[in-house]
């Protein structure tokens, strides 16, 4: 299930979700150079307060009576442990939530990245009312995904249209794909 | 190539089609996306079912949905009416997925032996 990096973002974008946020802003960084991919995920949830912060990437108190989130942090702890990289949450009640994590590219325990067309039209599909901002940078480019840029020229027409959805995850991997192109060649 | 030019005629397409079909679709496609759902395959299930709605143009909306309470049936796919009628699918994989449309959403007949009903009784082909 958690196969890729994209799924273990996909959790924390249904974390997100499930906060109450209209607007989640997913930035990633791609490096060869530095050995590094460092992910950000930031949302106008409604927020953790500090207790629950630190309970928030245990999973041996998680409990769904004392808090609505899942395993997706745990797991994201876990993986940036084992990949060489960085784990932190930031968050405040009332004003949102950011998880920050990183791994080592090139380390051997470290996951593909996956599909990020795949994830992001999987999120948006189970509501098309909150507003995503993907920033995807490599090296050599950089990739910028905004719902709301996507909303103003459909003009009303819902994103949930079939078609558009296949669009929005061909779009976005097509993107990905010309970010990664070393144009220095 | 994609481009954000390509929206601007999906949307005349998409309104063309709303004009034609007179107050939305007739069927609603459901997928349970909760943890059950996804550990069992769900995941694949709905992209085959997106997809095959947008190049087959069936007369369905797909749309995603919490724990249905049936874990041990997951990936559970329910297909709504417009009457309200509802039939529940499952232990449903991509093929069998593109086979309801097909069959349910194209054809208006029900695909038995995939429903909740068939696979309790033993007769299901599952």
């Amino acid at each position: 299930m958690m196969e890729d990096l994209a799924m273990h973002i996909l959790e924390i974008l249904m974390n997100s979700i499930k906060a109450g946020a209209k607007l989640i802003t997913l930035k990633i960084r791609d490096s060869f150079n530095d050995d590094v991919i460092a992910f950000s995920i930031e949302d106008d949830g409604k927020g953790m307060d500090e207790e629950m912060v630190k309970k928030a990437a245990d999973p041996f108190t998680t409990s769904r009576t004392t808090r609505r989130i899942g395993m997706g942090l745990a797991f994201m702890k876990g993986l940036a442990e084992t990949c060489g990289g960085s784990f932190a949450i930031d968050s405040t009640v009332g004003k949102g939530t950011l998880v920050q994590a990183s791994v080592q590219k090139l380390n051997i325990d470290t996951p593909d990245l996956g599909n990020l067309g795949e994830m992001m039209m999987e999120s948006i599909q189970s509501d098309e009312n909150i507003d995503y901002v993907l920033e995807y940078e490599t090296d050599y480019g950089q990739f910028v995904f905004d719902t709301r840029v996507i909303k103003e020229e459909l003009a009303g027409v819902s994103l949930l249209e079939p078609e558009i959805l296949i669009w929005i995850k061909e779009y976005i991997n097509q993107g990905i794909e010309q970010a990664k192109e070393d144009t220095r060649q | 190539m994609k481009s954000l030019e390509d929206l601007k005629k999906m949307r005349e397409a998409a309104l063309k089609k709303v004009e034609m079909r007179e107050g939305g679709k007739d069927y609603r496609v459901v997928v349970g996306m909760a943890t059950c759902g996804i550990a069992a395959g769900a995941r694949p299930v709905l992209n085959r079912l997106v997809e095959e709605t947008a190049t087959k143009d069936y007369n369905c909306v797909v749309t995603q949905t919490g724990c249905i309470g049936m874990c041990v049936y997951e990936p559970i796919v329910e297909v709504f009416g417009k009457d309200g009628e509802h039939t529940t699918y499952v232990h449903v994989d991509p093929e069998k997925a593109a086979r309801i449309l097909k069959e349910h959403i194209g054809e208006g007949k029900v695909v038995e032996e995939y429903t909740v009903e068939a696979a309790r009784e033993g007769r299901g082909n599952i």
